[in-house]
């Protein structure tokens, strides 16, 4: 208990060192660079309501920023506005607009580089060319921060969420709107991204590469230009997102390049040109995932092997599932298909005869592209329904054994 | 000629077999509506049945409307009546009887449940199918002699152009595959009336997204003006086409 007291007595006398800033545009100190060269190691700078252009403004000690009702940091589309190169860094509740576009550095409304335990929390970013920019990062968190930009060129805006090389980061709560691609990771691994909205962006809601062992939970992609997109990545769970109208050519709901060992669990797509494009993916698990009304639900590439697909839920979309190979690698098991005619004649929930997800036609449509323009004419419908009763060109082994008669209950 | 119109007119609908075909129609669009929520959905199954259905009712019907007034014909032929005027009324009897049908049968609940551009392109799209069969259905006829072999050719014909020249095409796909084909397909679409109105029609729906690069590339041809200027134009050639050589056998036919 005494040690406890000590303890506690130390933890003030080290707090009450701390100093406090107060930046204002009235007051003593106008400008928050000169707070940071004022400041100790652990002080807290406060920033007040106020309109700062203070160029590219470098915060290279451990300080805390705190913004006071918003105010407003322009970077008068020239500058990086918070370059962050220390640890132990918070900068939170600023709004910060007109970032600078370069084409040669990646500026941003709130840039960090060689940092650990970085708080960036409840900002609202406006017209940013990078909104939150971190590199070489560690252990950091970024929240509830606001990203809007009305990019209308992919050359003059960059990403909202970047990170480059960073560990155990964590993004939760944030909403970005208009950037190039939402949230982008390159070489990210151990981070967890969390009931983030990434919608609207002129290329990719969500965009990685290279980033293992990452968890991605409860997020909304909605309406982004090209989809999703992840690539050359291992030990990636997604659960609970929602991939919503990704609709367009070449514009997937989510794209599966080289992913191996993860996991796709309790995700919704709902009409998307594409929900999954997968090409050389391996071992990876597709469970209670509902597919709705999306042009193809999965396009499997015959380069995919290990995976499995099981107790999802296939409802109204045009292609269950599309493949370009007679080899499966793959294992589908236990799902819904709304387009299952088969029976159930011990009543056990289990359909007696196996359900072949994959059409004639969505073959031969992946095989010679120009003959989507015979899609559903009287003879596609022919071809495919004489297939179904004796399959010749679709894969026989890409079959679901055990298609359920009744939907899963998927709420999401 | 008006007049020879205006009776046969009457004559078809006093047959009940038109408003029989109307109800069915009326009907068949009810019921996808009501089955389907998404009005596009809808569109998209009744598009099946107006590919297949209207086609194969305009020609048949036709081809036994003309055997059954032949005796009508001949003694039409014995008044001092110009031959054309008798051949083109009988046309646009029947073509006005099953066009009102068509657009009583499918317009009308159409327009109910959507207003869109796709379901104007849908009854225009549907009116001029049945022109066009008709005129092949007269064509049928007046280049046979008796009713079984009229009604031989016009099945023929509905089946050639539903089924037999898509087989066509995707051969033609399947042995030039290494070739862009993509201006050739659009050259063959325009030969089928069949394909084309299926084409405008999955266009003007928001699913040629689905169809790739060929469909961004139709979208672009058939999305101006001009597209469908060209794709209308196209089936009333389709339409223009047989009858006229249906007509000119007609003027110089021994009946």
């Amino acid at each position: 208990m005494r040690l406890f007291f000590i303890l506690y007595l130390t933890f003030l006398a080290m707090s009450s060192m701390a100093t406090t800033w107060t930046v204002s545009p009235s007051g003593e100190i106008k400008t928050i660079k000169k707070a940071i060269q004022l400041a100790d190691k652990g002080d807290t700078i406060l920033v007040t309501k106020g309109h700062y252009k203070e160029g590219n403004i470098i915060v290279a000690k451990e300080v805390v920023l705190i913004g006071i009702d918003y105010p407003v940091i322009d970077g008068e589309y020239k500058y990086e506005v918070f370059t962050i190169t220390a640890d132990n860094v918070t900068v939170r509740s600023f709004s910060i607009i007109n970032v600078g576009i370069s084409s040669l550095n990646d500026w941003a409304a709130i840039g960090g580089e060689n940092a650990k335990n970085l708080y960036i929390a409840n900002n609202k970013i406006e017209r940013a060319f990078f909104g939150i920019h971190l590199a070489n990062c560690k252990s950091s968190l970024v929240e509830n921060n606001t990203l809007t930009a009305a990019a209308v060129a992919e050359n003059t805006t960059g990403n909202g969420i970047h990170m480059w090389k960073s560990d155990k980061i964590t993004v939760r709560n944030n909403t970005v709107d208009g950037h190039r691609d939402g949230i982008y990771f390159e070489f990210v691994t151990n981070s967890l991204i969390e009931n983030n909205t990434s919608k609207n962006n002129l290329r990719y809601g969500l965009h990685f590469m290279f980033s293992h062992d990452d968890e991605y939970n409860e997020n909304l992609f909605m309406n982004n230009g090209a989809g999703i997109a992840v690539m050359y990545s291992r030990g990636v769970t997604m659960r609970r997102n929602r991939f919503e109208e990704n609709w367009g050519a070449s514009v997937f709901g989510l794209l599966l390049k080289e992913i191996s060992e993860s996991m796709i669990e309790d995700n919704l797509f709902l009409r998307n040109t594409v929900a999954i494009y997968m090409e050389a993916c391996s071992r990876s698990n597709f469970r209670g995932n509902e597919f709705r009304e999306n042009g193809w639900g999965i396009k499997l590439q015959a380069s995919c092997d290990d995976n499995v697909f099981e107790k999802n839920n296939f409802i109204a979309n045009s292609f269950d599932m599309g493949t370009n190979g007679s080899m499966t690698l793959n294992t589908i098991d236990s799902n819904y298909w709304d387009k299952y005619g088969g029976y159930d004649l011990n009543s056990d929930g289990v359909g007696d005869v196996p359900f072949h997800p994959v059409s004639l036609y969505s073959m031969i449509v992946e095989k010679m592209p120009t003959s989507v323009m015979l899609w559903r004419s009287f003879l596609v419908f022919l071809l495919d329904r004489a297939e179904k009763v004796i399959p010749v060109v679709t894969p026989e082994n890409l079959k679901d054994e055990a298609p359920v008669m009744k939907s899963y209950d998927i709420s999401i | 000629m008006i007049k020879i119109a205006k009776y046969v007119l009457l004559d078809i609908l006093r047959n009940r077999f038109v408003i029989l075909y109307t109800f069915f129609l009326f009907l068949v669009t009810l019921s996808m509506f009501s089955l389907e929520g998404n009005s596009d959905k809808a569109i998209l199954s009744l598009l099946n049945i107006i590919l297949m259905v209207v086609p194969l009712v305009s020609i048949i019907f036709t081809t036994i409307h003309f055997f059954n007034s032949y005796e009508f014909i001949e003694l039409l032929l014995s008044q001092p009546i110009n031959r054309k005027a008798i051949f083109l009324s009988e046309f646009s009897a029947v073509s006005i009887a099953l066009c009102l049908a068509y657009v009583i049968g499918v317009g009308v609940p159409v327009t109910l449940f959507s207003q869109g551009m796709d379901t104007v392109y849908l009854i225009i799209s549907g009116m001029l199918l049945t022109l066009v069969f008709v005129a092949l259905a007269f064509c049928a006829s007046v280049l046979t002699r008796d009713k079984a072999k009229g009604i031989g050719v016009s099945l023929l014909f509905w089946f050639y152009f539903t089924l037999i020249y898509d087989g066509f095409v995707l051969y033609v796909i399947y042995a030039f595959n290494d070739y862009p084909l993509d201006k050739v397909t659009l050259a063959l679409v325009s030969l089928n009336p069949v394909d084309l109105a299926r084409i405008i029609i999955l266009l003007k729906l928001d699913i040629s997204a689905l169809m790739g690069y060929t469909g961004a590339f139709y979208k672009q041809f058939f999305g101006s003006s001009m597209g469908i200027i060209y794709s209308f134009v196209f089936l009333l050639i389709w339409a223009a086409l047989p009858l006229s050589i249906s007509l000119r056998k007609f003027l110089k036919k021994d009946i």
